[in-house]
């Protein structure tokens, strides 16, 4: 409890990477991102084709977990995806990947989406129950303004794994009507990691389509239906056993949007969801494998949100009811080396249906025209069904009394105080959030995890894990100056996390065993951040950031992927139409790893990178040119994200153009 | 909805049966569910139908039903005292194998039952006969007739010399139908006293220990050592199946005092025991 006013005392900061927007109510603790090309800001990017991962990368809360040069995974202040919310446009998607192979942003492309909007812990949790926070990544704020046609052309190539990308926009807008499509492909072999050492199967391939049209109904009201069809082929994943042949998502939705003439409504809007992943795992091309296996998942989510948001007197107020239906089932099957012998098959998930049902409330009261107070309350039912029969007699091996089906209620409130003025903001709050165990986590088969070479067996009786959540932030701006440190501490009672339990043997050939998730008493972390820029001139600006968490359990000893002492200074340039920076970047020694969830020391690095920007005008058209090199001195690193300490990319010469008429 | 549906599956399904039950006449139908004819074996005066679950018979442990019809009434026997014995003839001697008393199923019905317990499969020269002897309103009457009893695709017995010096049988009874679960397993345990007689060994364990050698020997939990409930009856004990295919239930046969009779403990180096059932699915 002690540490939990020390941290309540301690302060944090807030930096937005994208617009600075004065009104009040965006002072919270929320990072929005410019990603992709749709956004009006994209253009100011150093690297506009840069994955989706690549520019969630640059949010101090975020860093993400690399399996290969493909589907990185965000985890949210230290926590990974089962802690975590990760929405496009409100809408849940779940990975049909029991390995983690495809987080929901490996679905959607940079020319899908305008943003991204982090939020930290409790603040995250509009869209579902989360501990660490929650993504919400947003398409297409374009809609019906009088643009008219508009055609993009994208195009890109990078040295280094010979990625080459091309994809193109058609847009129409008018005053009742808007349609915006997109297609993109990406092809990436080998990467190199520096002193020219190459990664076999690190190699990728990826097509995304997508469209998004609307209709005015009325002027208050309108409709809008969104497709994303996206399918990555041949992608391979050096740090894993296993690539994967085939991972497709066909992401759908209808919204209904409603803008009543009231004085206290400003919006209503509701929106049907569905979305299908199909996700194989192949491991035909990797020598030397002791045992041929097929390992298919699916999952498919249906759901609907209906968001409403509005102002009465002092108070802007949002409510959002959601639910969703979800399935998932995997499987894996194993071809022995004689093959007279039957197959080998077993669930690995055993066609868990999840069905959960929340109402989150938010108000925001403005105290004065510098301070305002933000209360938001989440209450939801969750409740998990195993629909196969043969999956729950499988998992009956481990709990012969294990029913079918289980529910629980997930609640979550916080609390959130907000003060600026005269450049001097400050913030600080505290919250509490329950989550529901994950279905690996709670009805997982012998699912191998190469990190550390445990096979996981999931665990029906989890307890709900609760946090209990403090954070706060303090920050400074003038004319030249921002500066903002904030900081998080998670109090985090029955953490869930795999224990081994020596009575059980693995099932994978040469695992060192089983390990069974069980809820330890409580875990702490630690997350905090601190960034700075300064407006040296017109021309020149300078920017920091430094990042570093502290995670433990119960014993004091440390969690895994915690960020250690992490670093980023960059020089930017930008006179005109030209715009250039120069980037440092890196972290210190890992000082705080367990082995015992498989970590080991990583060593410091620094690299630099530099990226040059052109926007030529010409009379009716504009085209982009973004070219740079990263890891300029071919540094061979590997930071702690890096599953088994896969090296990262060495030297790097990207070229991105975007041609707009 | 879908609850509902099962439910209406399920009345009518009751509703049928109790329809076709009605037709019929009475015991006949129910009786024969879930088995199927061997053979028929006929003297002067009776017809003997065999039945078992498969229709076959098979080296290892099968239940074996039998009716017996009145050649000249077509009527079923209800009122018969049954026994048999099996007898194997090999080219040199003339050896049993364990079985089981034959009983009445049920008070009213016609079949009797029991158990036989092949140690051995026929071959070109050498097989198996069925000797019944019964007894109705004080007449006895007998018949022997030749069986056909292949070897089992998968290892089903072991017979062994325990290092007490007693020879053994060890039977797999179930699961019959496995499943990746935990099955419940039966085994049954006998010694040859002489070469007719094989009585049930009571208060000994098999130890069981399930391996999957393409799987680099993987096992699975919570298996529960087979033990008997009653004397004089089968062993009892749980199966765990993690996934399909090949399994080799590895045994270890202990007697009351805890003593390994027969069977190596699976180790890193010992990667089977010299008695193993063979299960595949």
């Amino acid at each position: 409890m002690k540490k939990l006013v020390v941290f309540f005392l301690s302060f944090s900061f807030y930096f937005s990477f994208s617009q600075e927007v004065d009104s009040l109510k965006t002072k919270e603790l929320k990072e929005v991102l410019v990603v992709g090309t749709k956004a009006p800001l994209h253009e100011k990017q150093g690297k506009t084709l840069a994955t989706l991962d690549e520019f969630l990368q640059k949010s101090t809360k975020v860093d993400l977990i690399k399996r290969g040069a493909y589907a990185w995974e965000p985890i949210i202040n230290g926590m990974a995806s089962e802690r975590t919310v990760i929405t496009i446009d409100g809408m849940r998607i779940f990975g049909a990947c029991t390995d983690k192979m495809d987080p929901v942003t490996s679905y959607v492309e940079v020319s899908n989406l305008s943003e991204a909007t982090i939020s930290s812990g409790q603040q995250g949790s509009c869209h579902g129950n989360t501990i660490g926070g929650s993504i919400d990544l947003k398409r297409s704020q374009r809609q019906f303004t009088n643009a008219g046609w508009e055609f993009y052309v994208n195009s890109g190539y990078e040295t280094n794994n010979r990625q080459k990308i091309i994809g193109s926009a058609i847009n129409y807008a008018d005053s009742l009507f808007y349609v915006d499509t997109d297609v993109m492909y990406r092809d990436a072999e080998n990467y190199k990691a520096g002193n020219d050492k190459e990664i076999h199967f690190s190699q990728f391939r990826k097509l995304n389509l997508s469209a998004t049209s609307g209709y005015r109904l009325s002027p208050n009201k309108n409709i809008e239906a969104s497709v994303i069809f996206d399918r990555a082929t041949d992608v391979g994943y050096p740090a894993l056993p296993m690539d994967v042949s085939l991972a497709e998502a066909l992401i759908t939705s209808l919204k209904y949007n409603y803008k009543p003439n009231s004085e206290q409504i400003d919006n209503w809007e509701t929106k049907l969801y569905f979305n299908t992943i199909t996700h194989t795992m192949d491991d035909t091309k990797r020598p030397d494998v002791p045992i041929h296996m097929d390992m298919p998942g699916w999952s498919d989510t249906y759901g609907f949100y209906s968001k409403i948001n509005g102002k009465y007197k002092k108070h802007q107020f949002l409510g959002n009811l959601n639910s969703f239906y979800n399935r998932s089932v995997a499987e894996m099957t194993m071809y022995p080396s004689d093959p007279n012998e039957n197959l080998m098959f077993m669930y690995t998930w055993p066609d868990v249906r999840t069905l959960y049902t929340g109402i989150y409330l938010e108000d925001n009261f403005e105290i004065n025209c510098h301070s305002n107070l933000k209360f938001t309350t989440n209450l939801g039912f969750h409740n998990n069904n195993v629909a196969s029969d043969f999956g729950l007699q499988s998992l009956q091996i481990f709990y012969p009394e294990m029913e079918a089906s289980k529910s629980r209620f997930l609640k979550s409130v916080s609390t959130n105080y907000f003060y600026n003025k005269d450049g001097i903001s400050y913030g600080f709050g505290m919250g509490y959030g329950e989550r529901a165990p994950s279905v690996s986590e709670g009805y997982g088969f012998y699912l191998f995890n190469s990190f550390d070479g445990f096979d996981y067996i999931g665990n029906p009786n989890l307890k709900n894990e609760k946090s209990l959540e403090v954070n706060a932030n303090i920050g400074f701006k003038n004319a030249k100056w921002q500066t903002k440190i904030s900081a998080s501490y998670f109090h985090i009672y029955d953490y869930i996390i795999g224990i081994p339990d020596a009575s059980v043997a693995p099932m994978t050939i040469a695992a060192n065993g089983i390990k069974v998730y069980t809820a330890l008493d409580y875990a702490t972390i630690l997350s905090s951040d601190f960034t700075v820029s300064y407006q040296l001139s017109d021309f020149w600006i300078w920017k920091g950031q430094f990042v570093y968490n502290l995670g433990n359990d119960n014993e004091s000893n440390g969690l895994p992927f915690m960020s250690p002492f992490n670093y980023m200074t960059s020089l930017g340039f930008r006179p005109g139409k030209f715009s250039s920076e120069l980037q440092l970047k890196g972290n210190a020694t890992q000082t705080e790893y367990n082995p015992f969830y498989g970590e080991d020391k990583t060593p410091d690095y620094t690299i630099v990178n530099a990226n040059f920007g052109y926007k030529f005008t010409f009379e009716k058209s504009k085209m982009i040119v973004n070219t740079g090199i990263e890891n300029i001195f071919d540094a061979n690193y590997t930071t702690y994200t890096d599953w088994n300490n896969l090296p990262r990319m060495g030297r790097n010469i990207f070229i991105n153009l975007m041609y707009q008429f | 909805m879908k609850t509902s549906i099962k439910y209406l599956v399920a009345i009518f399904a009751i509703a049928f049966t109790f329809v076709s039950c009605s037709n019929d006449d009475e015991t006949t139908v129910n009786e024969l569910d879930g088995i199927t004819k061997i053979k028929e074996i006929t003297n002067d005066t009776h017809t003997i139908e065999l039945y078992s679950q498969m229709g076959s018979l098979e080296q290892g442990y099968n239940e074996i039903s039998l009716r017996i019809k009145d050649n000249t009434t077509d009527k079923y026997i209800k009122n018969a005292e049954v026994s048999w014995a099996p007898l194997m003839h090999m080219t040199s001697m003339s050896h049993s194998c364990p079985y089981s008393a034959v009983e009445k199923v049920t008070e009213n019905g016609t079949l009797y039952s029991g158990y036989i317990m092949f140690q051995m499969a026929q071959n070109e020269t050498e097989y198996w006969d069925l000797k019944i002897d019964y007894t109705i309103d004080e007449v006895t009457y007998t018949i022997t007739e030749v069986i056909d009893v292949p070897a089992s695709a998968k290892r089903k017995v072991n017979t062994f010399m325990g290092s007490d010096g007693t020879k053994y049988l060890v039977a797999l009874i179930e699961p019959n139908t496995p499943k990746v679960a935990i099955n419940n397993m039966q085994v049954g345990v006998w010694k040859m006293q002489n070469m007719m007689t094989f009585p049930v060994v009571d208060g000994y364990t098999v130890k069981i220990d399930p391996r999957m050698p393409s799987m680099g020997n993987h096992t699975s939990p919570n298996n529960v050592h087979a033990t008997q409930a009653t004397t004089g009856g089968l062993y009892d004990g749980k199966l765990s199946l993690t996934m399909t295919g090949y399994w080799k239930i590895n045994l270890q046969l202990a007697n009351a005092e805890g003593t390994v009779l027969k069977g190596e403990e699976i180790t890193e180096t010992v990667t089977a025991s010299s008695i193993f059932f063979e299960i595949e699915f």
